[in-house]
This record gives C-alpha cells, structure tokens and sequence, in this order.
C-alpha cells in the first residue's frame, strides 16, 4: 500500500475570469428618470385635476420605486441600492433647499420693485406717501452691528482663550462654559429687557440708546463667538504648542502667534455668523433703541432707525399708506437680507483666506 | 559654555499612573547618550521631563530631582520657558507650524521670541540650519512655500533644523531618524557628531547600530511587566553597554533575545 494517497480528487473549478465589466444603465438615466417622472405625474395631474403638491408627490414617488427598478433590471441589485439611496439624498436635499429658495425668492419678488438710489440714500423725514427711504435705517444697522461686534468679539476671543489654554476644566472653566451654554439660549427679548434695565438704572426712564442696543445684541452674541472660538482652539493639535514651548517660546506668545494664527480661519467664520445671526434682530432693538425717520449716526444720543425695526413697524402702522409701506419694508427687507449674505460670503472668503496652507 | 544633566531618583507621573520609576544617571556635558529599550517603557516620558515639557500635560508630574549646571529644573524658581530655551527638542512625530513657510519654521525659535534681526542674519541662519539637517538643497528654491508641503521625512529634518536653528545647550531628540532614509540618516548622524564638541545630546532611538555609531554613553529602559512603570536597567558607557553588558536583559535585549 503506497503511502499516496492516489483516490482521485475533485476537480476544483477553473477560477472564472474576473468580471470587471457589468452592464450599466446610461449616466443621463437619473435627469431622464426624473424627466419621465415629471411628466407623468404633470399628464395625470392635469387630467384628473390635481393640486401641485399631489403632482410633485407623485413625481417623486415615480422617481423614487421607477429608477431603481430600471437599475435593477439592468445592473443588479447593489447598483440599484445605490440609486434608491442617492435618490433620497438628493430628494432631503431638495427638500431643504426649498424654504430657503422660496424664502429669497419672496423677498426679492416683493422688494426689488423699490430698490433705488433715493431708496437707499435718503432717510423718511417728512414722508408719508411714497417716496423716501432707507438710508437711516440701514446706517443705524450698521453702526449698532459693528459696536456690538466690537463688543463681543474681544470679550468672547478672550473667553475662549482663557477656557482652553488656561481653565483646562477646572471650576470655574466649566462654570462658565455652563453660563455659556445657558446664555446660548437667551431669547432675543430678555437680551434686550436687560439692556433696557440696565441702562434705565443709569440713564433714568425712558431711556432710547443706540449703545444699548449694542450692549444687547453683545449679550446674544457673546455665548455664539466664545462656543466657535472654543471649538477651533480645541482643533488645534497639541503637538504645535509643545513644538513652540520646546523652541522657548512663552506661554502667551505661543497662544498669539502659533494657536491663534492657527484657528483663525474658523474663528473669523465663527465670528461673521455670529454677527450675521444678530443682525436681523428686531426684538431687543424695538426695546432699547426704539425708532425714528431721520438719520441718526450717533449711538450715546437718542433713538436710531434699524432695519428690522423698521420693517415691522413699517407694517404694522397701517392706515392711509398702507400699500407703500409695506413695500417699503419688502425693500428693506431685500437690503438685510442681501447684508447677511454677503457677511456669509466674506466669512468664506476670510476663512480659507486664513486657512492653514499645504501643498508646494 | 556646555551643559551636564544630573538626574536622581526621578519618579514620572501621568495623573496617578507612575509611568517611570526611580532614574538615577548623569547625562555629561559633550556628549552623546542614546536611550534604547521596548516600546512603552518610557523613554519619551523620561526625555520630555528634562525640558519640563512634561508638565504641559494636564495632570502630569514628576517627583526627584533633575540638575542641570548645578540648577534643580523643578525647583519653583526655576523659569520653565528658560529652561526650554536652553535645552531644545525634537520630536518624535513631525510638527511643522501649519501657518509658516519653510524659511519662517526654521526661524520660528527666533522669530516667535520676537527677536530682532537682519535679513542677512536671517538668511544665514536658516541656510547654516538646513544644511546642517541636509534639507537644504531639497528645499532651497522653495523656502516660501509651506512646511506641511513637505513629505513625512522632510518634516521631521524640518523639526531639526528648527531646533539647532536657536542654538540650545542641550539638544533632546527623540527618534529623530524613524522616518528618514539611511543618507538622510547618515546627514542627521554627522550632524551629531559636529554639534556634540559644543552641545549636550541626549537621543531616544530604535536603532541599536545607531546607538552604538553615535553614542558615548547609552541608557537601556525596560518594563518589569506589563502595566509596570519603566525603569533604568542599566546606563553605562556605550562601548560597555553593546559588549559586555552589566545587566544580562540588556545584552538579551540588544542581542534580540527579548524578555
Ligand atoms: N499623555 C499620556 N497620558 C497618559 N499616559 C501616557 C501618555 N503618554 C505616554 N503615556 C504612557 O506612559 C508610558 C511610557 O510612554 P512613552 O511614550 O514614554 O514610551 P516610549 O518609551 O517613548 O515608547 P516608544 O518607543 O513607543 O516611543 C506608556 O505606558 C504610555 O502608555
Ligand atoms: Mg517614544
């Protein structure tokens, strides 16, 4: 008996060559889907009378059960999980976008009409009727934003810097990341009902400030710019500060010309936003700051016009001229709007700007 | 003016995990004295407290005693930033300053002190640096580009060249060559040498031939056992060390017979 084995063993099977290649449906089949779904839906919908929205339901309902079958049918099961779940992707996406979209397109429908030079250089002294504009209000904006930017971005920056590099989570750091944490949630109106406390115990009654506007808006801005600082100083590595103690580089300078130059980019985001959030308040202004119809530049002297004070009291006052009011305030409307996107704009523009560079 | 590093009975805390336990050796002034041993056993602990980089640890300490020119380096008088001036450091893993271009990372010793100097100066500076860690014809058209452009070995002779750039007395390196090619490695070796007749080098290294070509006085780390804090099992002269060793784990250990 030979120590071989010699039964005869089972022919493994010849390894098939390696499929690379599987049929795929054409890269327009998701617009030609889409397209189809449309205008199916659009076809039963005006034959049997349906309202938009049940078309754009169906449509979507089409698009959704439709491509991935064809996927299915051609390219096989996975490619076809593939299509359903980039397909409601793209539909929450969709989705999102469409108050947004709705949003800008309302305002700029309703305010471009009103849009002018003398709209945006002349104040409402002594108007009733048409005519007149925004440019009181649009300065009192300005100013009131830019002082309580020049505020809160030192005293947040600080803040920051003093809970990362310095608190390290003792007491009191966690203290006050909890009373920033709470202020985080202020509602505006308290904000501004502080201010107006506050300012009222100096000033007397009665009090209408600019400043103190800006003092409120500080108030709703301080926790937004301190949470952002924080959070990039955290993103900066460890390692770069030892590298700087390592060269003998004191604490302080360490913080000022390594971490900080570091996190800029996401601070000056951080703090564009901020300023864009408060920008549109209207609540603590209407409190503090009050309202007028003539230019007022000075904010230690009496009432400014804002825009968003503006616009509501624009269409809240009523009567006669009701119809140039409002739009007027769609006017204004469009101005703050296109103000806050442009902050958004620079803030990206700024951040990569600052960004850290790699590459050659 | 160079610097001898007194060390005795040095305990090294990372909260209450004793990471290091009980060092007595002295570092002379002039020389070169490597670190080997497994990892985790505590070598960049032990090196980063002789800079007191330790402490920047959020609950780190350290316990005994480290002098240096007759100094104790924990004493409460004792400047840390001072200290750091004096007894530089490379890293294990590479850390360019993201913001900096080439040119301003070599200066950055110099530059973040805010101290004043000539442009020629500066271009002197960093050209001597660069050389010195044989990065300087790699990199030499391109100063103003950013230093996390450059590769992962590119970096870390970066690193060197940033800490030979401010002239400490005590140069620390820990692992200096791990991610260098062997000409590079070669650069970084002669290096040592030359700033060895002014400057005190203490080297943590992988690389047992690179302990015994470099090294004057080499200290070997090891675990007792797992979970154990690192001790020093034996610090000797090198030539001692890698031929007839006092502890039989060292000779078990440089000879790759582990445990
Ligand atoms: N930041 C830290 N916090 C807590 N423990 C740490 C920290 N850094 C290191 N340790 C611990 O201290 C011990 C020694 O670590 P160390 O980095 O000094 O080792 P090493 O000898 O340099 O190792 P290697 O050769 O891998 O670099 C290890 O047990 C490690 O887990
Ligand atoms: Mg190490």
């Amino acid at each position: 008996m030979s120590l071989i084995d010699e039964r005869p063993v089972a022919a493994t099977p010849a390894p098939a060559a390696m499929a690379l290649v599987a049929p795929q449906i054409p890269a327009y089949a998701p617009l030609l889907a889409a397209v189809l779904a449309t205008g199916l839906a659009a076809l039963a919908g005006l034959l049997l009378g349906w309202s938009l929205v049940a078309v754009v339901l169906t449509a979507w309902a089409l698009l959704v059960v439709g491509l991935p079958a064809w996927s299915a049918a051609i390219e096989g099961e996975r490619r076809a999980k593939d299509r359903l779940v980039t397909t409601v992707v793209w539909s929450t996406f969709a989705l999102a976008m469409v108050p947004l979209a709705s949003l800008v397109w309302e305002v700029v429908a309703n305010g471009h009409a009103v849009i002018s030079a003398e709209f945006l250089t002349y104040d409402m002294r002594g108007v009733l009727g048409a005519g007149g504009g925004i440019y009181h209000a649009l300065m009192g904006t300005l100013v009131i934003t830019a002082l309580a930017t020049a505020i809160s971005v030192p005293i947040g920056v600080l803040a920051a810097i003093y809970l990362i590099e310095y608190g390290k989570g003792n007491r009191l750091a966690r203290t006050i990341t909890f009373l920033v944490d709470v202020m985080t949630g202020i509602p505006s109106i308290v904000a501004g009902l502080f201010a107006f406390a506050v300012f009222t115990l100096i000033f007397g009654p009665g009090v209408r400030l600019g400043i103190g506007g800006a003092v409120a808006l500080s108030v709703l801005m301080i926790p937004i710019v301190v949470r952002a600082t924080e959070e990039m100083l955290k993103l900066v590595p460890e390692e770069l500060r030892e590298a700087a103690y390592a060269l003998g580089v004191p604490k302080w300078r360490t913080i000022v010309k390594v971490v900080l130059p570091t996190a800029l980019g996401g601070i000056v985001t951080g703090v564009t936003l901020a300023i864009a959030r408060v920008a549109g308040e209207t609540a603590p202004l209407l409190i503090i700051v009050g309202t007028t119809t003539t230019l007022n530049l000075n904010p230690f002297d009496g009432r400014m016009a804002t825009l968003p004070v503006f616009i509501f009291s624009s269409v809240t006052t009523g009567g006669k001229y009701d119809a140039e009011q409002t739009a007027r305030a769609w006017g204004a409307a469009l101005v703050l709007v296109a103000i806050v996107m442009t902050l958004n704009l620079l803030a990206r523009a700024v951040g990569r700007a600052f960004s850290p560079r790699t590459g050659r | 003016m160079a610097t001898s590093i007194d060390i005795s009975d040095l305990n090294i805390y990372y909260g209450d995990f004793l990471a290091v336990e009980g060092v007595d050796m002295t570092i002379r002034a002039r020389s070169v004295t490597a670190f080997i041993g497994p990892s985790g056993c505590g070598k960049s602990t032990f090196l980063r407290s002789l800079n007191r980089m330790h402490e920047v640890i959020p609950g780190a300490r350290v316990e005994g005693k480290v002098v240096v020119d007759g100094q104790s380096l924990y004493d409460p008088s004792i400047d840390p930033v001072a200290v750091r001036r004096q007894i530089g450091m490379v890293f294990q893993r590479p850390n360019p300053f993201p913001t900096m271009s080439i040119y301003d990372n070599v200066l950055a010793g110099n530059r973040l002190n805010a101290k004043r100097m000539k442009k020629s100066e500066a271009d002197d500076i960093v050209e001597r640096s660069l050389r010195g860690a044989n990065l300087w014809t790699e990199v030499k058209d391109r100063l103003g580009k950013p230093g996390m452009g450059l590769s992962g070995g590119q970096q870390q002779r970066l690193c060197i060249a940033r800490a030979i750039a401010v002239e400490p007395q005590v140069l620390l390196m820990d692992e200096p060559c791990s991610a260098l090619d062997p000409i590079s490695t070669a650069a970084i070796e002669d290096l040592i040498h030359e700033l060895k007749s002014d400057y005190t080098i203490v080297i943590v290294t992988h690389n047992m031939q690179q302990a015994a070509r470099v090294s004057d006085d080499t200290g070997f780390f090891n675990l007792k056992a797992a979970g154990q804090p690192g001790h020093l099992v034996e610090f000797n002269a090198t030539s001692k060390v890698f031929s007839n060793p006092d502890d039989p784990s060292t000779e078990a250990y440089i000879s790759g017979r582990f445990g």
